[in-house]
């Protein structure tokens, strides 16, 4: 990429410095908290597009929302350089996920936003509204409300309204995952050339996305998340010329090797695998007892034949892979399959358990279940010990809670009441948030 | 109780705000202590001015038809006065609870305390205090009269405010904050936006149950005063008081045209106007039409009102660059000392409130009063549970046949709202015409009236629960032959469980109103009263018994609130937990 500025000072100085950032939800006197982000450093430069990848629950979002100023990070500075001479009000400028638009205002007014908060003339603001709205490709939509656009036309609103301001910094929280397939690939290619002809204001964009694919598609650098916490494990290059294609060996060996990276071990060995904490601390995943079947009985069929590629895995099934992980790692819990660097394997009780009918599954997933997840046997064994075999959820609840934050707690609960009830170890009531075993057949 | 709206508003914000704080906790009694204060206060400082009120010298109202067209404005325009009052009370108070959490924690116990008093029986304090006001001045009754009207609605608006601003939008608040939008574009770009479809919704029911409260509050006599306001209340009392059966008609006429007028010209072009507001991406299959809203749209001489108006708001955001402030955290100490002077401050009130009532009970007030009042209370109580169960028996079936209709439902729904609007009290000289010529208990034929107004109410909500019972249920009953009775069961009665609660529930906190009104009623000399909490205000009041009618006013508190906290309340939550389809 050549260098189209004055200076190479000025090209030199980043543009975002974060330095020992570090954020933790909840903690206070109720306890230590969830550590989302520690450790994070990172620094971005002019005429980059970084990435920022990472499974759901790293923190990623979280780091971006420090740099937007829209949280305070627990520990940790976040400076961004304004660029002098520049007349906005501030560095960065955010486009969402979720598209973020007010629903009662017109496409225009939407777009005007940020330079009505900055006090910037009406003729002057709606010269400029017009013209990101005519760079963005929505002439002829000035008037619309955001419910009369598709999704790939809101998101090109929620993108002129953060270049009006001229930010140095764009960022995009998952711009593309709210999209369909075909749209988010032409919302890239869009952004892209105007990137690469230089067309926006801006100077350099970070990018959040859990896609390797998109990943590897648009930035110069990805930077690689591990969760729980979410720290930077690893900080990738990517030297493949622009227009970048999906099927170049090149870049298919680079989405492999973010893959393996992406499923790799943390350093500290842990028997549960990503599961953070041990014993009755280990936050679960909520993923359906048919979800796992399938996958059991995807790996055992062909052409796998018991162990497979999770990037292959992942090609076949349409899966990111956020969404496969969990799903591989529940497995490799409950001893049913196993994780070795990008390979998932059935084990043998993998195997013998894809050979079972119905009746035959449920009583071996009771006995893994009991065997292996420590939250399971402990609700076991106190509804065994009272006399009324019943327990109300909450004790539970509030256990978790001394382990994990409030939401984590809750989807672990989600996990056992459900696996509980596929393996008929116990039941659960919803009406009164109670467990007990007594069981209707 | 913040109104559902049937099916067209988000049913589910205020599902979420119910089934907050169930249980009453320690704000509640603040509450409770600190409204008590003040109403004793209030009483207080009305007694110690001099009341010159038998001097009021108001204009006599004529039964003249030409009149009756100028009286019916009067009493539009009051109606107006207080939805605009209670407007700006909205937009104050709702913000600042929901911005302050300190003043949150005494505004919020105080509203839901508020919003159960049956504020008609407090007519003769809110009289007393605005007369003393402004001695010897038709403008003392219209102040009260006005008051009242709004002490009926205010509260609903205030909640659904606060609720919508507790429930912004996060993403779009990111982007607020993101932009460095200052505290006032945020309220006009999203703050405001975002509350407008259900404080509508809540104006407009505020409204329809306003014109009871305009009705009542127009013609009113304490101890040997009477006053009267020129408007339709007025009219009726003065048809009853000489028996004009003509007259009284007349004056039923004339509010089913004002109803209608105020539905389709302001109503439905508002709710019509604001359904641009709701919060969607995605376009609604049914929008809400208004012929009134496309002739003002059509016209050149609506845009030309309009323009200037959209101009102004420009101008009021102040076009100056603001430089972001980055809210800096308080140092926790002196944080913890404010909270501390705080506590003090509300616990310093509260003991006031709790002295100041008990001087003015023990001064005041015998044991037998209280024993008569809570007796009483007991009679309206059956009354009132009576009624909801006989209503409930006569509406839900048809309710249901309606909903499940939807030709019918829509034409019925209109109608209804109508009947809800309708101020009752219009209509009960004939039932005590009937029950004089046929020698009736009144005990017992009274009661009928207590409802009669209210129960528009559950039929109002059974139609909209009906109608919105999905229809892949309606084919999978019909498939597997469910008998009748299983079909009522496991299927309609779940699937219109929380409408028929908000229903029901707001048909009883209505009839506990209507009952001051209701218990006894006059025709020209005879008046008949049947026994109850309702009839005992409305006879202390007419004897111009200042404690006597507190006291039955509290005690009338009481039941409302209890009931509300023991019954209703989580009947509602555990319909919105159990049975919304969603």
């Amino acid at each position: 990429m050549t260098l189209a500025l004055d200076s190479i000072d000025q090209a030199l100085a980043p543009l975002v410095e974060v330095k020992d950032l570090k954020h933790v939800y909840g903690g206070g006197k109720a306890g230590p908290g969830l550590v989302v982000l520690e450790d994070v450093n990172l620094t971005l430069k002019a005429n980059e597009i970084v990435g920022l990848l990472g499974r759901s629950g790293s923190g990623k979002s979280t780091l971006l929302r420090s740099i937007a100023g829209l949280i305070t990070p627990t520990a940790g500075t976040v400076s961004v350089s304004d660029v002098p001479g520049d007349d906005a009000a501030h560095g960065v400028a955010m486009v969402f996920q979720s598209f973020a638009l007010f629903p009662w205002l017109t496409v225009q007014k939407n777009v005007e936003l940020g330079l009505e908060a900055q006090g910037v003339p009406p003729d002057i603001r709606r010269k400029r509204t017009l013209a990101a709205i005519d760079l963005i490709g929505l002439d002829g939509f000035e008037n619309a409300y955001p419910k009369e656009l598709s999704g790939g036309m809101r998101q090109r609103v929620g993108l002129a309204r953060a270049l009006v301001v001229q930010p140095s910094v764009l960022l995009m929280d998952e711009p593309f995952s709210a999209l369909d397939v075909l749209t988010a690939e032409t919302l890239r290619t869009d952004l892209l050339d105007l990137w690469s002809e230089g067309r926006m204001p801006i100077r350099s964009i970070l990018l959040v996305t859990h896609n390797i694919e998109e990943a590897v598609l648009m930035c110069d650098r990805i930077l690689v998340f591990s969760s729980n916490p979410g720290r930077v494990i690893a900080e990738i290059k990517v030297d493949l010329p622009q227009p970048r294609k999906r099927l170049d060996p090149a870049f298919r060996t680079l989405v492999d090797d973010i893959y393996a990276r992406m499923t790799a071990k943390p350093k500290a060995p842990a028997r549960e695998g990503h599961f953070p904490g041990t014993g009755l601390g280990m936050a679960l995943t909520h993923i359906s007892t048919n979800t796992l079947n399938g996958m059991i009985e995807t790996l055992s069929g062909g052409p796998y034949n018991g162990s497979a590629d999770l990037a292959d895995l992942a090609r076949e099934l349409q899966m990111e892979a956020d969404e496969l992980l969990p799903i591989a790692e529940t497995l490799q819990l409950m001893r049913f399959a196993e994780l070795a660097g990008r390979t998932l394997r059935l084990t043998a009780p993998g195997k013998r358990y894809d050979s079972f009918d119905v009746d035959q599954r449920k009583q071996m997933f009771a006995q893994h279940l009991l065997a292996y997840v420590p939250l399971a046997a402990h609700i076991r064994r106190v509804l065994d010990d009272r006399a009324s075999h019943q327990a109300p959820a909450s004790r539970f609840r509030d256990e978790l809670e001394d382990f994990m934050s409030e939401a984590y707690a809750e989807e672990t609960m989600d996990s056992i009441i459900s696996w509980g009830r596929y393996g008929e170890i116990f039941a659960y009531h919803e009406d009164d948030d109670r467990f007990s075993l007594d069981d209707p057949a | 109780m913040v109104f559902l709206s049937s099916d067209r508003l988000n049913a589910g914000l205020i599902a979420r705000f119910a089934r907050r704080e169930l249980a009453p906790n320690r704000f509640d009694l603040i509450a409770m202590a600190l409204i008590g204060g003040f109403a004793v206060l209030v009483v207080h400082g009305a007694r110690q001015m001099s009341l010159p009120v038998t001097a009021l010298d108001t204009t006599p109202i004529s039964l003249d038809l030409a009149r009756l067209p100028e009286y019916a404005l009067r009493s539009t325009l009051r109606m107006f006065a207080a939805i605009i009052l209670s407007l700006l009370f909205t937009f104050g108070v709702a913000t600042l609870a929901a911005k302050s959490r300190k003043a949150e924690q005494v505004i919020i116990p105080m509203l839901d305390i508020a919003q159960s008093i049956p504020i008609i029986s407090f007519l003769a304090f809110t009289l007393t205090f605005f007369v003393g006001l402004f001695p010897g001045s038709e403008l003392g009754v219209e102040c009260a009269a006005i008051f009242l009207v709004f002490t009926s609605q205010a509260w609903n608006m205030a909640f659904s405010f606060y609720q919508s601003l507790r429930t912004l939008p996060g993403d779009l608040a990111e982007v607020s904050q993101q932009f460095g939008l200052s505290a006032w574009q945020k309220f006009i770009k999203l703050e405001l936006p975002f509350a407008t479809p259900a404080l509508i919704w809540n104006t407009m029911m505020s409204m329809s149950g306003g014109w009871f409260f305009v009705v009542a509050s127009e013609a009113f006599t304490v101890g040997r005063t009477n006053y009267m306001l020129p408007g339709i209340g007025s009219w009726l009392a003065v048809a009853v008081a000489r028996m004009d059966l003509g007259a009284v008609g007349w004056a039923v006429g004339a509010m089913a045209v004002i109803i209608v007028a105020y539905d389709q010209l302001l109503f439905r072009p508002i709710v019509a106007w604001a359904d641009k507001f709701r919060f969607e991406q995605t376009a609604s299959a049914e929008e809400p039409e208004s012929w009134f809203l496309d002739l003002l749209r059509r016209t050149h001489l609506a845009a030309r009102l309009f323009r200037p108006l959209s101009r102004l708001t420009e101008r009021l955001i102040p076009p100056v660059p603001r430089r972001r402030v980055i809210p800096r955290p308080i140092n926790p100490h002196i944080a913890e000392w404010i909270d501390r002077l705080w506590i003090i401050a509300i616990s310093v009130a509260v003991v006031c409130a709790v002295w100041m009532i008990g001087v003015y009970l023990v001064r005041h007030l015998n044991l037998r009063d209280l024993l008569t009042a809570v007796i009483d209370g007991f009679f309206t109580f059956a009354r009132v549970a009576v009624l909801i169960v006989v209503a409930s028996l006569i509406w839900v079936p048809i309710g249901v046949w309606i909903g499940l209709r939807p030709a019918w439902s829509r034409r019925v729904q209109a109608l209804v709202q109508f009947l809800a609007a309708f101020p009752v009290i219009v209509l009960f000289p004939f039932v005590v015409i009937v029950i004089v010529a046929w020698r009736l208990d009144p005990s017992i034929w009274l009661s009928p009236l207590i409802i009669l107004g209210t129960q528009w109410y559950i039929l109002f909500n059974v139609v909209a629960g009906a109608s919105a019972l999905p229809n892949d249920l309606k084919e999978a009953a019909g498939i597997f032959h469910l008998r009748a009775w299983q079909r009522w069961r496991d299927f309609i009665l779940p699937g219109i469980m929380p409408y028929y609660v908000t229903g029901a529930l707001t048909a009883s906190g209505g009839s506990w109103n209507a009952s001051v009104v209701a218990e006894s009623v006059s025709w020209g000399r005879t008046t008949e009263v049947a026994r109850g909490l309702g009839s005992f205000i409305a006879e202390a009041t007419a004897a111009g018994n200042i404690p006597k009618v507190a006291l039955g006013a509290t005690v009338m508190s009481l039941f409302v609130i209890t009931l509300n906290r023991s019954l209703w309340r989580p009947l509602f939550n555990y319909a919105e937990k159990n049975f919304r389809l969603t």
